[in-house]
């Protein structure tokens, strides 16, 4: 379905390409040995090799190889075996070498198709062109001085994965499901923690207006954009600002712009507008980047299920909704949750995952996701731990608790991350099955409320709530709700 | 191919040399000079000849991802010729 | 004693090893040698008290048994060289002040060995040069001068070639034993045939790279500057080393090459490369040639007649590959870091303004050609074609080497010119290192030998250039070459006190 932007003078089609930097996950620097961890005091994981001192020497680290290469594979990428790291050149105060050791002609990892689901259940198949190793660049501080600017090298020097997407999106939902894919195969894979707060991924937003089936316009490129909210207000903004300069008879200018968050515009960034020429060429300093396709295969081995594979073996295997598996699979922790909970039901109950599967997804997604989303915490912060919850369901799926009941002891376990198998002991919650107390229960009930025993039986179907309502008053909800429907309905229809 | 003064005064912007107008002159004439020398390269066929990459013929060595440097942050801003509390410092950069 | 400072380094090893004299002794002969020899300007910095307490622990090092052919033995190290704490600037203003918190791994290398140093030596700039006058430190006089028709030694003064013309003038003046030097297109084989002195220059990756003030990375190697050839032998030995610290640095076991100095070059096949007879080439060199031609086959050697057809296209080929990657390794002097900051408007201006001045006009120069040979559209046409053309002259000497073991060349195309007599014509200066820069684009060793002297009584050398990583055999022919020369003369002391 084409979805155009009606302007003034008819339609447009908006084209974005994006370009998502990564950071690697590894301990240690691109081609130094110091520390990549994350705010420390400043300059204090930085070598004389990240400070560029004169002499210095580049030797790459070799999870970060690894890391590049799982992530293609993620992608469904070509592996390229042979690379070649150049030298972008420019200056600027954070980046100490006066240039950036990066993959220009030949990268690592080549073409792929990422497959994205949208809202409205199709999906969109969006092409990467490649991705590359890059060295990260420090930090500049304006703040802190009227006249100076700080520089911080912690980062400088920590691997970057920039992962080039073709222009093939159309949308800022396209966008913004591309982007959540990429985050989602890179935390799959182990390869980058996505972590967008900490700038671990950040994009380069790239936005082109077209009419319908005409030649590519000229695109504007937003930097840094860290979050997903903030790239879709750019692509949005982008895209109004260069139709209503084309339709008032201008032109767009191809040109860096940043954004600011707190108008949701983008502005052009005039220090950078002057033609940059990188002069890249192959760094002299290191030689070309070779593996072989066994070591490649070596590490396809030791992927993990990945979020497309999983999601249709929850759908197929285990009879999960389509719905409810994209919610569990877009979050490995989510996924991992949820599998882990599963397995431990199935063992204690004696049945197969699968038909335990729906109920348990349904748990995690509606009661348990609600409530950590309630209290603003997220999957691994969850006070309920998988046994925990799988006691918990397991509960229910024996007849111990009712469902009912379940809920107030979830609310119980929440507060004091306890065993509900203990709260159901403690507080005497266990579900009151014996037929021969209830049914005379029922029978008191009956007789105490005969007039409403007349209504019903002239007609009054609904009053049945009402009598199961004061059986379980009675019990303090502790009756067996399909002991009492069974019991009562005889009765009262008797 | 040869340069002119827009060019060598663009070349001396992107290598963040300062040259003065004075100085223009003659550098287009000394790097013509160079270039000019350079030209016989042209008559060297180099059709499907491969680009050097090294001359050495070994493979690039991988170190393992061990934390195995940095942490002396006095030695790396020992010789900055201005830091502040543990930062580098440069003329205000506004973007 | 006032002997000592005549000794060559394997003499010295021998005495230091039988107590004839110590360390300490020699090392102070040498500090007196160049307070005389100051005038010359070939340290920049002199390191008498780290001297002496090397030499005190070397001293001690030989007592205890643990002496290896470099303990005790000073030597002057070239400003390129990181040393730490100690003045380590490639002679140029924009590393003003620069004291690294740390040692390459050449020189590491060579005081783990017991060496000693005794300052750090002048060069052209960066290593940019040909002649030792772009150093920010001013020129360095060659210890030889011209002899005139008369027989009274000139007046004025010679260039000692470059860019390791510190380092040989302190040798070549008794100064010190032995230097190190780096070549990049010559600039330890050039300057040492400049002063009769032995320079080699290592295969590409022979010698670690790390710490060493990047010119050019794909062809800077390190090397010694010494008196003899077996010299140079028990100082490369030292020099040499595989560390994980530099990706192009090879892992191959360092061989004792003074073992390989066996004095037999019987049936050895040694090239003559007809493209190395230039247009314009001076008589004497041409006839030094031929004599080493002559000497070599005496000795019982083979000579064949080869080509390397794509000489003539090595020194431009050089003027593009040098300067693009200086210019991209003189990127990071920038006045934050390290050394001199000039300030100006804003960060741009800052920068413009540091490196406007804190380099001289030849650096500027090749940082300059550099980057147009690098930037948009000149790429393909300048920088791919000169690393297409590299591939040629590699190839044109692994053919060369399926017939012959070593190639012999003169090393440059005249004896040392005077003082500014070229440092006005770029190219002329350039052509210096003619017979220098193929070997350096093919990664090749190859070693100056003096060989003779010149009309007015000014050294010259030959070079033999080898297979890569065959030292051994490029150090052997390069012995049999010294002793058939009988090469002996010196520079007749004209500087300090008289």
């Amino acid at each position: 379905m084409a979805k155009y932007i009606q302007g003034a003078t008819g339609e447009w089609e908006v084209v974005i390409g994006l370009e998502i930097h990564a950071q690697v996950s590894s301990e240690a620097k691109l081609f130094s040995g110091s520390s990549t961890k994350f705010g420390s005091e400043p300059n204090t994981q930085v070598s004389f090799v990240c400070s560029a001192m004169p002499g210095m020497l580049p030797v790459i680290n070799e999870e970060c190889i690894r890391q590049a290469v799982r992530t293609g594979l993620a992608m469904g990428c070509k592996i390229n075996l042979r690379s070649v790291f150049d030298r972008k050149n420019y200056f600027y105060a954070d980046l100490p070498q006066g240039y950036q050791i990066s993959q220009f002609k030949d990268p690592i990892v080549g073409e792929g198709v990422i497959e994205v689901q949208l809202e409205d259940g199709s999906t969109k198949a969006i092409g990467v062109e490649r991705l590359h190793l890059e060295q990260d660049a420090g930090k500049s501080l304006h703040d802190q001085h009227p006249s100076q600017t700080y520089v911080d090298l912690n980062r400088c020097g920590v691997a970057l994965m920039e992962i080039v997407s073709m222009p093939d999106m159309r949308s800022a939902e396209e966008a913004g499901a591309y982007f959540r894919k990429i985050r989602t195969l890179v935390r799959y894979a182990g390869t980058c923690d996505g972590n967008m707060d900490q700038g671990s991924m950040r994009a380069d937003v790239n936005v082109s207006v077209r009419r319908p089936g005409a030649e590519l316009g000229t695109r504007s490129e937003t930097k840094n954009v860290n979050s997903i909210r903030f790239m879709m207000q750019v692509i949005e903004f982008e895209s109004r600002r260069q139709i209503d300069l084309l339709e008032d008879g201008g032109t767009v200018a191809q040109e860096t712009r940043k954004f600011d968050p707190a108008t949701g515009t983008t502005s052009s960034m005039r220090s950078k507008e002057e033609a940059h020429d990188y002069r890249y060429f192959p760094d002299p300093d290191l030689l070309p980047l070779e593996f072989t396709r066994e070591f490649v295969d070596e590490l396809a081995k030791g992927l993990p299920e990945l979020p497309d594979a999983k999601k249709s073996r929850l759908v197929t295997d285990l009879g999960v909704s389509e719905y409810n598996a994209s919610v569990l699979v877009a979050d490995k922790e989510n996924a991992d949750y949820f599998e882990d909970l599963l397995g431990d039901l199935a063992r204690k109950v004696g049945q197969n995952k699968a038909e335990l599967a729906t109920r348990a997804a349904n748990w995690v997604i509606v009661d348990l996701f609600g409530a950590l989303k309630k209290a603003g915490k997220s999957i691994t912060e969850s006070p309920i731990s998988t046994q925990h919850g799988a006691e918990l369901l397991a509960l229910q799926v024996d007849g111990t608790i009712s469902g009912r009941i379940a809920k107030d002891v979830f609310e119980i376990m929440l507060e004091s991350g306890d065993n509900p198998e203990r709260i159901v002991a403690e507080k005497g919650l266990k579900q009151m099955s014996d037929t021969g107390a209830i049914e005379a229960m029922i029978d008191e009930i009956l007789a105490d409320n005969q007039d409403k025993v007349e209504q019903y039986r002239g007609g009054k179907d609904k009053l049945f709530g009402f009598f199961v309502g004061q059986v379980m008053k009675k019990t303090q909800g502790k009756a067996n709700p399909q002991v009492v429907n069974q019991l009562l309905r005889p009765k009262l229809d008797g | 191919m040869s340069v002119d003064k827009r060019t060598v005064a663009k070349i001396a912007d992107l290598a963040r040399i300062a040259v003065t107008e004075d100085e223009l002159e003659p550098l287009v004439g000394e790097l013509n000079n160079i270039l000019e020398w350079i030209e016989q390269l042209s008559e060297v066929n180099t059709d499907g000849v491969a680009p050097m990459t090294s001359v050495v013929e070994v493979d690039l060595p991988w170190r393992a991802d061990k934390v195995t440097d940095g942490g002396y942050r006095d030695a790396v801003l020992a010789n900055a010729p201005e830091s502040e509390h543990g930062f580098f410092t440069v003329p205000k950069v506004i973007e | 004693m006032t002997k000592l400072t005549e000794l060559t380094l394997a003499e010295a090893r021998d005495g230091l090893a039988k107590g004839d004299f110590t360390s300490r002794e020699l090392t102070q002969q040498y500090l007196s040698n160049m307070e005389q020899g100051r005038e010359l300007n070939s340290y920049i910095v002199e390191t008498g008290d780290i001297a002496l307490n090397m030499a005190d622990k070397a001293d001690e090092m030989i007592r205890a048994g643990n002496a290896t052919g470099m303990t005790g033995i000073p030597i002057a190290v070239k400003d390129l060289y990181c040393t730490k704490d100690v003045h380590s600037c490639s002679a140029s203003h924009i590393l003003n002040g620069f004291k690294p918190k740390y040692e390459s791994t050449v020189t590491a290398n060579l005081w783990a060995d017991g060496a000693v140093m005794l300052g750090k030596t002048n060069m052209d700039e960066f290593a940019m040069g040909s002649s030792n006058e772009t150093s920010f430190y001013g020129p360095v006089k060659n210890p030889w001068r011209a002899t005139k028709e008369n027989g009274e030694l000139e007046t004025k003064d010679y260039v000692p070639g470059g860019s390791s013309g510190g380092s040989v003038a302190a040798v070549a003046a008794g100064m010190a034993i032995a230097a190190t030097g780096t070549d990049t297109g010559g600039s330890i084989r050039q300057p040492a045939a400049f002063t009769g002195l032995v320079g080699l220059k290592p295969t590409y990756g022979r010698c670690s790279r790390w710490g060493m003030i990047a010119f050019a990375s794909s062809l800077d190697q390190a090397g010694p500057i010494t008196k003899t050839v077996r010299d140079a032998a028990i100082m490369m030995e030292s020099m040499a080393s595989y560390d994980v610290k530099d990706s192009t640095s090879v892992e191959r076991t360092v061989p004792n090459y003074e073992h390989a100095l066996t004095g037999d070059i019987r049936g050895m096949k040694i090239g003559i490369p007809k493209e190395y007879r230039m247009d314009g080439m001076p008589d004497e060199i041409e006839k030094l040639w031929q004599q080493g031609i002559e000497w070599m086959k005496d000795a019982g050697a083979e000579i064949i007649d080869i080509s390397l057809p794509h000489t003539k296209y090595a020194l431009p080929t050089y003027y593009i590959v040098a300067p693009a990657e200086a210019s991209s390794n003189l990127a990071r002097y920038d006045g934050v870091k390290y050394g001199l900051r000039v300030e100006g408007d804003g960060l741009d201006g800052m920068y413009k303004n540091t490196r406007a001045e804190g380099f001289g006009a030849e650096v500027k120069r090749r940082i300059l050609i550099g980057t147009y040979v690098l930037s948009a559209g000149y790429y393909d046409a300048y920088y791919l074609k000169a690393q297409k053309i590299r591939t040629l002259i590699a190839r044109d000497f692994a053919k060369a080497y399926e017939k012959v073991d070593v190639i012999l060349t003169p090393t440059t195309p005249s004896a040392a010119f005077a003082m500014g007599e070229k440092s006005d014509d770029p190219i002329a200066m350039y052509l210096n290192d003619v017979f220098t820069v193929p070997a350096s684009l093919a990664g090749l060793p190859a070693v100056s030998v003096p060989a003779g002297l010149s009309e007015d009584a000014m050294p010259l050398g030959l070079q033999l250039i080898g297979r890569a990583f065959d030292e051994e055999t490029v150090l052997r022919a390069a012995q049999v070459l010294e002793h058939a020369t009988g090469f002996s003369a010196k520079p007749k002391i004209w500087w300090g006190e008289k």
